[in-house]
């Protein structure tokens, strides 16, 4: 091997000696899980429109149901073993969304329940928020140039 | 029983195989990447809006149906639904108040879940 | 004592290593180790309320078991050094409020427990001490809640992440006894190449650790083959392949005779830990329990201690800066010289 010099070759180094992540494996758990919380919704999707509910009512529903059962999850500290199993497959779908929230919630209540609660909640899922409502406002306002 | 009979399964099928390639598209940020997970959900949330407002992303609902609405990317389209429907009625006020209202359901459960969670549950070691 | 070389001092009356103890959590007491800590605990609270206060806990107790061990009574001890990976040292701090001993809260992130052991030989062969306390801590709960993720989010561990140990080691060291003797300190430069993956520690490391190494062989005129171990902190499986690779570009073998406590104290391959331990309790427990009983026995009789440290936190890595490091190595031999 030859001497190392620069912070480039280090770095160039240090890419090839590093494992890789098992990409394939990773990406098979994804999707089984993925499309298993999506078909998961799509059942709960079924039964309001069954019980005669609008389509955006329906949706609204699919996404509480899921929040809450990620929410419990996360509570029972079951969670992290689903996301450590299926990576982008339960993080991507809502339930995802959700556990970045509840994670944080628990893990601060040592702080209090205001700003230990209250305030970390949104640590890791606040920039989420922040952009998809950014966006949405951004996109509204375009619609009205185009009106 | 008329409920069970009444799930259209190819439906079904659709919805499992788009939820799912959206997910390794994730999945492939977080091993490729180095993204850490907040990141990758800003992205996503931000895509879907952007698809969202562009109208591209109401074709893929149709087609899949929670398969688009269940990962982030529909929460973001919804987002964008939500703003432009509402500046419809309200002008560009609507542009402030639709993205919102489309998605309160979303949010208020996670934040009221998210408080009654860390209530009654405490934080405890991964074991591995 | 006196100079060698750039950076290396050499001490003529070595100070002895009279005691160690060590604590550690329930995964480590799962692991190849866990015959030869002093106790192994059952949960990761111990009976406290938050994490921090579990791993103030461990400290107090584990510097408590040593001087009790080392049969010097508290007051004897002249100062205490110690630090761990939390803000402002807390668990130290904290942990040691009530001990009663001039204390010095030093901070080189998992490097803390040689940088202690070298301070504490300065202030021995100076004479401004008799007895002097050494330890350190680090908790994986609190140290994840402090420079990662939520416990209970659902993410995943690349496979160079390490695992950060929950323990404490604690060292009482003296000027007068029979060894193991102290009788050289190499405190190392912070070496920074430019590594900003904070899931690969091992890698911004091992440069740290490579330019101490070479450097006490130079200063000392010492072979790699003249000890009997050669011992790394926290390097992990990746570091450890690394800095093999690092000292033979310089033409220096170090495989034979060389490991590292992050690999010794997990089975990789049971206990899912990735790259290996990590943390200021990494080389803390695994020198206290096993090393240092080893020496005591004279089942080996020389071995260089290197602790390697990352000095970063969760604000640089936020902010895009790269990962400095350090290292810093103590020779511990049974014979002066």
């Amino acid at each position: 091997m030859n001497p190392i010099e620069t912070q480039k070759q280090y770095s160039d180094y240090v890419d090839k000696k590093s494992p890789n992540s098992p990409i394939l494996k990773n990406c098979f758990n994804a999707f089984w899980v993925g499309g298993l919380i999506c078909s998961i919704g799509q059942i709960i999707f079924d039964f309001c429109k069954y019980k005669e509910m609008d389509v955006t009512a329906s949706n609204t529903v699919v996404s509480i149901v899921l929040i809450g059962i990620a929410a419990f999850l996360t509570g029972l500290n079951i969670f992290n073993k689903i996301g450590k199993f299926a990576g982008a497959g339960s993080l991507i779908p809502i339930t995802g969304f959700a556990n970045s929230i509840v994670s944080p919630a628990i893990e601060y209540k040592s702080e209090g329940y205001v700003m230990g609660v209250g305030g970390k909640m949104f640590t890791v899922a606040g920039p989420v928020l922040v952009f998809g409502i950014s966006a949405s406002v951004i996109i509204g306002i375009i619609a009205t140039l185009f009106a | 029983m008329e409920f069970i009979q009444s799930i259209d399964l190819m439906q079904l099928l659709r919805c499992f195989v788009v939820g799912g390639l959206i997910c390794i598209v994730g999945q492939v940020l977080i091993d490729k990447t180095k993204l850490t997970p907040a990141r990758i959900l800003v992205v996503f949330v931000t895509l879907g809006a952007i698809l969202g407002g562009l109208g591209i992303y109401k074709y893929i609902i149709d087609f899949a149906g929670c398969g688009a609405t269940v990962p982030l990317t529909g929460f973001g389209a919804n987002l964008a639904k939500g703003a432009i429907e509402s500046v419809k009625e309200n002008g560009l006020l609507g542009a402030f108040i639709g993205g919102v209202k489309a998605s309160a359901g979303g949010i208020a459960a996670a934040v009221f879940f998210g408080y009654l969670a860390s209530l009654i549950s405490k934080p405890k070691m991964k074991k591995q | 004592m006196n100079r060698l070389g750039k950076q290396t001092i050499h001490f003529d009356n070595p100070p002895t290593i009279v005691e160690t103890a060590s604590i550690v959590g329930p995964k480590e007491a799962q692991g190849p180790m866990a015959g030869y800590f002093d106790q192994c605990l059952e949960d990761e609270f111990w009976g406290e309320k938050t994490w921090e206060k579990a791993e103030s806990k461990i400290i107090k107790e584990t510097v408590n078991l040593a001087i009790t061990k080392s049969g010097i009574p508290a007051t004897n001890i002249d100062f205490c050094f110690a630090g761990d990976l939390l803000n402002q040292c807390i668990s130290s701090s904290f942990g040691l409020r009530e001990l009663n001993i001039p204390f010095f809260g030093i901070f080189g992130a998992c490097s803390t427990f040689v940088e202690g052991m070298c301070l504490a030989s300065i202030c021995l062969e100076a004479g401004a001490a008799n007895n002097v306390l050494c330890a350190t801590s680090s908790h994986f709960c609190s140290a994840e809640k402090q420079f990662r993720f939520p416990l209970e989010l659902g993410n995943q561990r690349p496979p160079t992440a390490q695992w950060t140990v929950t323990g404490s080691g604690a060292a009482v060291l003296s000027s007068n006894g029979n060894g193991p003797f102290i009788t050289h300190i190499t405190p190392g430069k912070i070496v920074d190449m430019g590594i900003k993956d904070a899931n690969n520690m091992g890698a911004a490391m091992a440069p740290a650790a490579f330019d101490t190494l070479i450097t006490h062989f130079e200063d000392t005129g010492r072979k790699p083959s003249y000890y009997d171990a050669i011992i790394t902190g926290d390097l992990g499986h990746v570091g450890k392949d690394i800095l093999e690779d690092l000292c033979k570009t310089k033409g220096y073998n170090i495989n034979a005779n060389y490991d590292d406590c992050g690999v010794l104290i997990f089975d990789k391959s049971k206990q899912d830990t990735h790259s290996g331990g990590s943390g200021c309790a990494c080389i803390g427990t695994v020198f206290s329990g096993y090393f240092f009983k080893q020496l005591r026995e004279k089942k080996i009789n020389k071995i260089l201690l290197m602790a390697t440290g990352a000095l970063t936190n969760a604000t640089t890595s936020q902010q895009g800066e790269s990962i400095p490091g350090i290292a810093h190595a103590i020779a511990i031999e049974n014979e002066k010289c």
